[in-house]
């Protein structure tokens, strides 16, 4: 639990950290999105008074930390299978409100199936899809999300997608199932859009409060690291070249 | 209790379900086509949850999250569906998460074929997937042992927070006998989880990982699951012995071929030759002290199997030269006639 300074006569406290964060620092680097979607994802369950009935999955990747910056229960999963591990608990206990968080690699390629099969039952939970269009933490890998003609440390050339396949764009195809309730693509490059991206993954939980169904989110999110840029400019990639192959906007919502 | 005639794969449905069973899931294989239909059939009506998933690999994950939120859980496949499930049995020894799995082996390896084999027993009994761990493995030999072992494996690995597994094949998943079945346990005889995820009200968060970063956090992790293997070989071990005492040669084969060699044991001694039999139950933890005693006293320890000789490297470790230890084995789904093992005996005896 967090340690609160006292607040000096005559300031007033304008800030501070959801109850939903524990005190463990950040293992994200300085400056990526991850954060500030971590973030998003604690205030939705503090604004929703949730924490004390939500599982959390956490993925293999850059977020395989997640189980220490939350105070609820957690469940970390193999590579790719955050959404079977959550069908499984979500079946086992209807009344928990059950989350992923993955990545583009652990969702969108060695996870495909579990995520569009999850999908496709309408399995009500909550899915936090953070796009960065690269594998983040084993170095920056192309992912099945990757731009053409972006360059990873497996594409060192440029993503040629007759070579090495066309972005793909999970959240379009998951649009079409009949399963799911809502299907989201956000931004988190700047306030506005990151109010955005907030009231999404908002309503994204409250879908699943009201058995609703299979509700996700995907975030474009960044990598400066392994994109070889700084944050500033990488927020700037997204908001001018990313969002061209993924626009934002809602894919489905049944209401 | 009740007395039914059952097939194995039917018996092990409804004693798992009669054991508090909560959770299944499955992808269809054969030989245990049977055990996925009953479940389909029986598990919803009696309070459960039957999922069918997209694959084996989804399957043992939903196991893992069902688990998690502290029920007992469960699935059954058959030798290719078990390897695709071993990334994810791997993390649920890590994570010390307890649930039953059946594995009804085929021939193989690759696709192979749907006939009665015991090539799985390596991957079963050394750990399977990656990393140092153990599945406490229960191998009946009839159909009605079999409804008796499905609840011993949901107590074992609720004790020890083990993941445990039935290994049989589709001779005893497919034949029919009579069954004794388990009184269905009362949900307050099934062991507390304080350690679930069942949300962090009035206590603090239950985290479930097979993960630290730091070498010294996960060694002590893996100290403390090898402590607890220790203290399954020291009290679990399961075995049944027939006409041992004055044998000269000793039979060891467990499952469909255990069941086998007991007719070889008539047999023999009908013809005056001095055989017994060591049938291990628990195939992990394996009975090495029994095998060992018994080596003592015997000139022959005869291993059969229906594979190229797996169990047969235990039963070596065992008798570790104190007696002559050949092998006889069956490949790709012949199962050979006692008359026929029989014919290997007496190479040895005599
Ligand atoms: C079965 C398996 N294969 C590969 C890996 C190695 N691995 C760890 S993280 C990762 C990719 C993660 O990328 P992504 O899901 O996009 O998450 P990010 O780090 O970018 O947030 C891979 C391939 C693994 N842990 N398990
Ligand atoms: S490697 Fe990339 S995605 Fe991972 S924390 Fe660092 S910047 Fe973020
Ligand atoms: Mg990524």
């Amino acid at each position: 639990m967090s340690v609160e300074a006292a607040i000096p006569e005559g300031y007033v406290k304008v800030f501070s950290k959801p109850k939903a964060l524990s005190d463990a620092k950040y293992t994200y680097c300085p400056g990526c999105h991850h954060g500030i979607i971590t973030r998003l994802v604690a205030e939705a369950i503090d604004e929703l008074g949730i924490l004390e009935r939500t599982v959390g999955i956490s993925p293999v990747g850059c977020a395989v930390f997640l189980d220490r910056f939350f105070n609820c229960d957690f469940v970390q999963a193999a590579h790719g299978r955050a959404c079977a591990v959550a069908t499984g608990i979500k079946r086992a206990r209807p009344d928990l409100v059950v989350f992923t968080y993955q990545g583009d690699g652990d969702l969108a390629a060695i996870g495909a199936a579990e995520t569009v099969h999850a999908a496709n039952r309408g399995e009500n939970i909550t899915v936090i899809f953070v796009n960065n269009g690269v594998y983040g933490m084993t170095g920056g890998e192309m992912a099945p999300t990757t731009l053409p003609g972006q360059r990873t440390t497996t594409t060192p050339l440029g993503r040629e997608p007759r070579l090495h396949g066309y972005p793909l764009k999970i959240s379009e195809m998951l649009a079409q199932l009949e399963g799911p309730a809502y299907i989201t693509r956000q931004a988190v490059f700047d306030y506005r859009h990151i109010v955005r991206a907030k009231q999404a993954i908002l309503k994204a939980f409250r879908n699943q409060l009201e058995g609703k169904g299979f509700s996700l989110v995907e975030i474009l999110s960044t990598c400066p690291t392994n994109w070889r840029m700084t944050p500033v400019e990488a927020g700037r990639w997204v908001a001018e070249h990313v969002v061209k192959v993924y626009p934002l906007g809602d894919l489905k919502d049944v209401g | 209790m009740s007395r039914v005639l059952m097939r194995g794969n039917e018996a092990i449905a409804e004693a798992a379900i009669r054991s508090g069973l909560k959770c299944y899931f499955c992808y269809p294989i054969t030989p245990q086509g049977e055990l996925v239909e009953y479940m389909a059939r029986e598990l919803p009506k009696r309070g459960g949850v039957f999922l069918q998933a997209e694959s084996e690999v989804a399957a043992i994950n939903m196991v893992y999250g069902a688990a998690a939120a502290g029920v007992r859980a469960m699935t059954s496949s058959s030798s290719p569906g078990i390897s695709l499930k071993q990334e994810g049995i791997s993390y649920i020894a890590m994570a010390r998460l307890p649930c039953v799995i059946v594995n009804m082996m085929r021939g193989g390896p690759g696709l192979g074929n749907i006939a009665p084999a015991q090539g799985d027993y390596f991957q079963a009994t050394k750990g399977g997937g990656h990393g140092d761990y153990h599945l406490i493995v229960l191998a009946p030999s009839t159909v009605p042992e079999a409804a008796e072992l499905v609840r011993l494996a949901f107590e074992l690995s609720d004790r020890y927070r083990v993941p445990a597994m039935i290994l049989a094949d589709g001779m005893i998943g497919q034949m029919m006998e009579p069954v004794e079945l388990p009184e269905p346990v009362e949900p307050e005889d099934i062991p507390e989880r304080p350690w679930a995820v069942t949300g962090a009200k009035g206590r603090p968060k239950n985290v479930i990982t097979s993960f630290d970063l730091e070498p010294e956090g996960l060694k002590e992790m893996s100290l403390a699951l090898q402590e607890t293997y220790r203290e399954i070989e020291r009290n679990e071990v399961r075995w049944e012995e027939v006409e041992t005492e004055d044998a000269e040669l000793l039979i060891v084969a467990y499952g469909t071929m255990g069941r086998i060699a007991k007719t070889v044991v008539r047999l023999a001694r009908q013809e005056g030759i001095k055989v017994g039999l060591l049938r291990p139950i628990t195939l992990w933890p394996f009975p090495y002290e029994p095998v060992r005693e018994l080596a003592e006293r015997v000139r022959t320890v005869l291993t059969v199997e229906l594979s190229a000789g797996q169990m047969w490297e235990d039963v070596r470790l065992a008798v570790e030269g104190r007696a002559e230890t050949p092998f006889y084995g069956e490949l790709g789904g012949v199962v050979p006639s006692p008359k026929r093992i029989l014919e290997e005996v007496r190479k040895y005896v005599g």
